[in-house]
C-alpha cells in the first residue's frame, strides 16, 4: 500500500513537473519545474531499491545540470519570457501535439501488450539485501571496463570543447549587453549590422 | 480498481509518458534552453525504464546503463549550452529557428 501511495505522489509530480517545463514562459520556471521532476524519478529509484543510483540522480542532475541551466539562463540574461501566443509555422503545434500523443500511446500500448522477457547475465545477478555500491562498482570494473574507459574519454573531449566553445577570440564582443537586442523574428542581416557597428566602436 | 502492489507495467507506463511529454516539448517550444530541458526528460525517462528493467529481471546491468547515461548527459549538457552560450552571446533572444546556419 505505501508502494501505492508513493508511486502515485511521485508520478503526479513528475508528470506535472513535465508539464510545467513545456508550458512555463520563462525558462527560470522551466528549470524549476524540471527540478520537480529530477527528483520524482528519484523518488521512484528509491522505492525500487537503487539508492545508489537515487543519490547521484539528485546530486548530478538536481545539483549539477540543473545548476548548469540556471547559470547559463543568469548569465545571458535570457530569462524573459517567451511569446507563446504566437505560432511561428503554421500547424506546428497541433502536429506536435498529434506526433507526442501519437508516441505516448503507442509506447503505453506495448507496455501493456507485452510481458517483460530476457535473462539476466550470471555474473550480473542482483543480490538485494547486499550493498549496491558495490554491485555496480564490481560491474563497472569488469564487465563495462571499456565502456567505463571510453567515458573517461568522452568526459575530457567535452571539457575541451566547452573550453573551446565559450573562449572569446581578440576583437570579439564579450557581453551580449554590447549588442542592441534584436527580436526573435529579425533576421541574420540585422544581426550582422548589429555585430560591425558593435565591432567598429570598440 | 485497487492495485495492491505497484507493478512495473506502471513504471513502464509512466516513463512511456513522460518520454512523450519530453519529445512533444521538444517539437512545441523554440527557445534552445527549454529544448535542451525537454532533451534531459527523456533521458529521464529512459533511466526510470532501465531501473525497472533491472528490478524486473534481477540485474545490475541495468543500474550500470543508468550510470553511463547519467555521464553522458552531463558531457551533453557542457556541450550544448556551450554552443548556446556562444550563439546567444552573439544574438540575445535568438530561438532554434535562427540557428539554421552552421555558421556564427
Amino acid at each position: 500500500m505505501v508502494e501505492v501511495v508513493v508511486f502515485a505522489v511521485a508520478a503526479v509530480v513528475i508528470l506535472g513537473g513535465a508539464v510545467g517545463v513545456i508550458v512555463n514562459r520563462n525558462p527560470v520556471h522551466a528549470a524549476l519545474s524540471l527540478v520537480a521532476t529530477l527528483f520524482g524519478i528519484a523518488v521512484l529509484f528509491v522505492a525500487q531499491e537503487a539508492n545508489f543510483l537515487a543519490a547521484v540522480q539528485v546530486i548530478v542532475y538536481a545539483g549539477a545540470i540543473v545548476v548548469l541551466f540556471l547559470f547559463v539562463i543568469m548569465l545571458l540574461g535570457v530569462d524573459l519570457s517567451e511569446d507563446l501566443d504566437t505560432e511561428p509555422l503554421v500547424g506546428q503545434r497541433p502536429a506536435a501535439i498529434a506526433i507526442g500523443v501519437l508516441i505516448g500511446a503507442g509506447l503505453v500500448a506495448v507496455v501493456v501488450t507485452s510481458a517483460v522477457t530476457g535473462v539476466p547475465a550470471a555474473s550480473q545477478r542482483w543480490v538485494r539485501d547486499g550493498d549496491d555500491v558495490a554491485q555496480i562498482g564490481r560491474l563497472l570494473f569488469t564487465d563495462y571496463l571499456f565502456a567505463f574507459e571510453i567515458t573517461s574519454l568522452l568526459l575530457v573531449i567535452a571539457v575541451v570543447g566547452a573550453v573551446l566553445l565559450a573562449r572569446t577570440r581578440p576583437g570579439e564582443q564579450v557581453d551580449a549587453d554590447e549588442i542592441v537586442p534584436t527580436l526573435p523574428g529579425d533576421h541574420l542581416d540585422d544581426d550582422e549590422a548589429a555585430d560591425s557597428e558593435a565591432g567598429s566602436t570598440s | 480498481m485497487i492495485v495492491a502492489a505497484v507493478s512495473s507495467g506502471w513504471y513502464l507506463s509512466l516513463a512511456a509518458v513522460l518520454f512523450a511529454l519530453g519529445s512533444a516539448g521538444v517539437m512545441l517550444r523554440r527557445n534552445p534552453l527549454v529544448m535542451f530541458m525537454c532533451v534531459e526528460l527523456m533521458l529521464n525517462a529512459v533511466n526510470l525504464t532501465f531501473v525497472t528493467f533491472a528490478r524486473e529481471l534481477d540485474d545490475v546491468g541495468g543500474q550500470v546503463v543508468v550510470f553511463f547515461v547519467l555521464v553522458v548527459a552531463a558531457a551533453e549538457v557542457v556541450v550544448g549550452l556551450g554552443i548556446i552560450v556562444s550563439i546567444l552571446r552573439r544574438r540575445p533572444l535568438a530561438t532554434a529557428d535562427d540557428a539554421s546556419l552552421l555558421r556564427g
